[in-house]
């Protein structure tokens, strides 16, 4: 390997136009005739370590403190892990504990590191060395006898000749991942249909508007004037599985305003009772719970990607991204005074999905 | 590093010794002599800016190292458990095992939370590093032959760091990850045709199931791992075969490479610059609190709170998501049309893409088939300097929309005034930010050619016999004047007609492409300008 070091001045300057480079072709570069010459490497200017035997001195002690200095960190670290313990339910110990075992590793680290380095800045040898480049293709010998190489390998085992062969093998190839294509249906249930799954959710004529996450159903004449809260259904709680994946579609948010504050279409007017409405939380942009609401101008705002929707206006979307107003629930009161669910919603709830419609 | 043998070379090479023994055991079993003689004194040019690739590559290692630690830890289950750990407001309370084992690391286990720290420090300085890394690469020309399939391998890393952030994020199935996930989900859903199913076979069912952590957990210290740990090898590779390029200086060639031997001196400085790196994600760790999943509790489809950000990589996708115009989405052709999903997964998809087939676009344009190893100074290329420009702008407006909350509350501003102005930056800010990195990068050349020519500004104010005040110019040494002289100058493409008398059509799109990267050059000074001009430096 050519690592000639050389002091800098014999090198040649100007060969960027050497023999390995000038078959390549330039494009549209300009290749200047009275281009300035390379004046080669300049004079080596020695480190100060170099002319003062104390600065050397100095160097050397520098480095070494700091590798000792290394040790100390590391079994600062050891020390600091048997000092200072986890004391079960006391969240102070815990932030002393990474507080000092992490004070004592990045001593070590550091301490390591810049001492190396110092060592090789400061101490080591520091003429610069050259290397000699040559070109990445291979020689023209390399490569006619790479090409032989295949060439010998198609004559002996004559994929070329034998086409019958070589066409039935290409095909096995092909043909035989497929079967971990298939596989892979089983990463879900096979006797589910997503589509019909997710035009579905908990709600049912008749079932009750519950806190969330208490589950404790609410009574109309509970819900204050300007109030908003997440609402599920009630017996959620209660599911043994699937009660997150149920969650996710069924959660609700409940807002209570004045009846003539209310935009209601004709046919939506039975929909609500009293000022209270019921619409979806979940975002018919992407799906984030739509959390933020806003009292005065009854605006609902996800934080996620700040779409807003006017909850006093079917809950129509005025500002961002998402596309569709959030579904509403149609909501009625039972004999005891608890909200009821009149229905399920009467559209898929969350983002839109193709089958959507 | 073994100090010892380093220390004494002229000693064990006397006595041959212990050290003599053990060394010609090995090189009779594994011929490693080989090795230390092809590799031993390979040189390696020296900058602070070559230094970002090896953030990367010890933050990696950091990553394999600490993710390791709290893989003896985590448990990636998402089986519903009562929370009985130490941390107190949460005890009771039910959540996954993911949740609660991510818990047990951070509040019973000594050290596990600072592992839990560095691991998620090292992983944002992974990212980033990479990024910072792609962009010295660029802005300097690196990719250029024959390094154009390290940067194909280089991006595909950067993807894969990406991917390996967000798999990891999404583990300790807290309320931020399970939200993040949550938006993965929407998205998915929104991609025609085949969304639906695609969500429902990732989650195992419907969303967010009981599978996704334990699939994510194999990806994120399996599959992912093993391919970029396969693919750093491969670039690492690429560096040694192509040997490391070198900015220009006097006495530095296409055909040399000028730096310093692995041994001892690269071999001291980067193998201490790895603890640097790792000392300093130690002290951030140490000091500075991240993802603190016991803030956040467990997943519920119902909460959220505000003002929450996902990890910085995932903003300018999150950002893309936010400023899209209302109302793009539509029911047609036999299904419902997400646009307001497609069009920044669509967008970001040809961003990334422009990106990775940057360098074969540029040496088709050029039509330079030569190696090229010395670097270019940003200024001498402006249109690509200016094109990299745009391409940050673009990519900072995305990456700046995903706090626009934070913006808005911080700054005592209207949201819709924050997503307003950042689709107003995302839109425009690449033209403007291209005309004005285009006309520094030409002004900077001419202030080159102008010191090259008349001397650099001397500070010594001279008052002449008429009265007239001038500065003195001292002409630039030699080796410095090479500096500023020596890069390679290219001229639009002319169209010549083909043997049939036609101008091809590719022809024509090549030339006009060619056209508006050159046709603004600054040519770099030659000798019979030099000569001209002595005397000049008045």
């Amino acid at each position: 390997m050519a690592s000639d070091e050389t002091s800098g001045k014999d090198l040649t300057a100007a060969d960027s136009s050497s023999v390995e480079h000038v078959t390549a072709a330039v494009g549209t570069a300009v290749v200047a005739r009275d281009a300035v010459a390379n004046p080669g490497f300049p004079p080596h200017r020695p480190r100060i370590t170099d002319l003062d035997p104390r600065a050397e001195k100095r160097a050397e002690r520098t480095v070494y403190t700091l590798f000792y200095l290394s040790i100390v960190g590391s079994i600062f670290a050891i020390a600091a892990y048997i000092i200072f313990p986890i004391v079960p339910e006391d969240p102070g110990s815990v932030r002393l504990n990474n507080l000092f075992i992490g004070i004592g590793l990045a001593l070590a680290l550091l301490a390591l590191g810049i001492g190396a380095v110092h060592w090789g800045k400061a101490l080591m040898h520091d003429e610069e060395g050259v290397d000699e480049r040559h070109p990445v293709r291979g020689s023209d010998e390399t490569r006619a006898r790479a090409v032989e190489i295949f060439q010998e390998a198609n004559t002996e085992s004559g994929i070329g000749r034998r086409a019958v062969i070589r066409n039935s093998l290409i095909g096995a190839l092909v043909v035989f991942p497929l079967p971990a294509v298939v596989l892979f249906r089983g990463l879900a249930p096979m006797d589910q249909d997503p589509v019909a799954l997710l035009k579905q959710t908990m709600w049912e004529k008749g079932t009750r508007l519950a806190l969330d996450p208490s589950g404790a159903p609410i009574k109309a004449s509970d819900v204050t004037l300007g109030s908003s809260f997440a609402v599920i259904p009630e017996g959620l709680m209660d599911l043994e599985h699937g009660r997150l994946e149920e969650k996710a579609k069924a959660v609700v948010i409940l807002v209570r305003m004045k009846p003539e504050d209310l935009i209601e279409t004709p046919e939506r007017a039975s929909w609500s009772y009293d000022g209270i409405v019921a619409y979806s939380k979940i975002c018919t942009h992407v799906g984030c719970p739509v959390g933020l609401y806003e009292q005065q101008t009854h605006h609902l705002l996800c934080p996620c990607h700040q779409s807003q929707f006017n909850v006093a206006d079917q809950a129509k979307v005025i500002f961002g991204p998402a596309k569709r107003a959030l579904p509403q629930l149609p909501i009625a009161v039972d004999s005891e005074g608890y909200l009821i669910a009149q229905s399920d919603f009467l559209e898929p709830v969350g983002p839109s999905f193709w089958e959507r419609q | 590093m073994s100090t010892t043998t380093d220390m004494k070379p002229a000693e064990s090479k006397k006595s041959g010794g212990f050290t003599g023994a053990a060394a010609n055991y090995i090189d009779e079993r594994t011929s490693i002599s080989t090795a230390v003689k092809e590799l031993g004194r390979k040189i390696f040019p020296d900058h602070w800016s070559f230094l970002l690739g090896e953030v990367a590559l010890y933050s990696f290692v950091i990553i394999l190292l600490s993710g390791s630690f709290l893989t003896f830890f985590f448990q990636a289950s998402m089986a519903e458990v009562h929370y009985e750990g130490s941390y107190v407001p949460l005890k009771g309370v039910e959540m996954s095992v993911a949740m609660a084992s991510s818990l047990d690391i951070s509040f019973d286990v000594r050290g596990g939370l600072l592992m839990r720290q560095v691991h998620h420090w090292a992983a944002l300085l992974f990212v980033a590093s990479i990024g910072l890394h792609m962009l010295r690469i660029y802005f300097t020309g690196a990719f250029r032959k024959p390094r154009e399939l390290n940067w194909v391998i280089g991006f595909v890393l950067f993807i894969l760091a990406m991917a390996e952030g967000f798999t990891g994020y999404s583990l300790p199935d807290d309320l931020l990850s399970g939200n993040g996930l949550r938006i993965i989900d929407g998205m998915v859903k929104g991609i025609p045709v085949v969304g639906t199913w695609i969500s429902f076979l990732l989650f195992g069912g419907e969303f967010p199931g009981t599978d996704i952590v334990g699939r994510l957990y194999s990806l994120h210290i399996l599959l992912l791992p093993a391919i970029i740990v396969a693919l750093i090898a491969l670039h690492l590779l690429f560096v040694v075969v192509h040997k490391h390029t070198q900015y220009p200086g006097a006495g530095r060639t296409d055909t040399n490479v000028v730096g310093y031997p692995v041994l001892p001196v690269y071999a001291a400085k980067a193998g201490g610059f790895f603890f640097i790196v790792f000392g300093v994600v130690m002290l951030m760790a140490s000091f500075f609190t991240i993802n603190p999943i016991w803030n956040y509790g467990p997943y519920d489809p119902s909460p959220v709170s505000a003002g929450t950000q996902p990890d910085w990589y995932i903003g300018f996708a999150d950002g893309a998501l936010r400023l899209i115009p209302p109302g793009l989405e539509w029911v047609g052709l036999g299904g419902t049309w997400s646009f307001n999903i497609l069009i920044p997964l669509v967008g970001l998809g040809m961003f990334i893409g422009v990106v990775l087939l940057y360098p074969f676009l540029e040496a088709w344009i050029t039509g330079d088939k030569r190696e090229h190893h010395i670097l270019d100074r940003p200024r001498n290329a402006p249109t690509r300097t200016a094109i990299g420009a745009a391409g940050v702008t673009f990519y900072a407006g995305l990456w700046a929309a995903a706090s626009s909350d934070i913006i808005a509350t911080h700054f005592s501003v209207t949201m819709e005034g924050v997503i307003h102005t950042l689709q107003a930056v995302v839109i425009l800010g690449p033209f403007i930010a291209y005309f004005i990195t285009k006309r520094v990068c030409l002004a900077l050349q001419k202030k080159d050619r102008e010191i090259v020519l008349h001397g650099y500004e001397s500070g010594r104010i001279v008052r002449l016999p008429g009265g007239e005040y001038i500065e003195v110019h001292q002409p630039v040494d030699e080796y410095e004047r090479w500096k500023l002289v020596s890069y390679t100058n290219y001229k639009p493409l002319e169209l010549t007609p083909n043997a049939q008398g036609k101008v091809s059509p590719v022809q024509r799109v090549r030339a006009g492409l060619s056209r508006w990267f050159f046709e603004d050059r600054i040519a770099p000074v030659g000798t019979k300008e030099l000569e001209e001009s002595h005397g000049d430096h008045h």
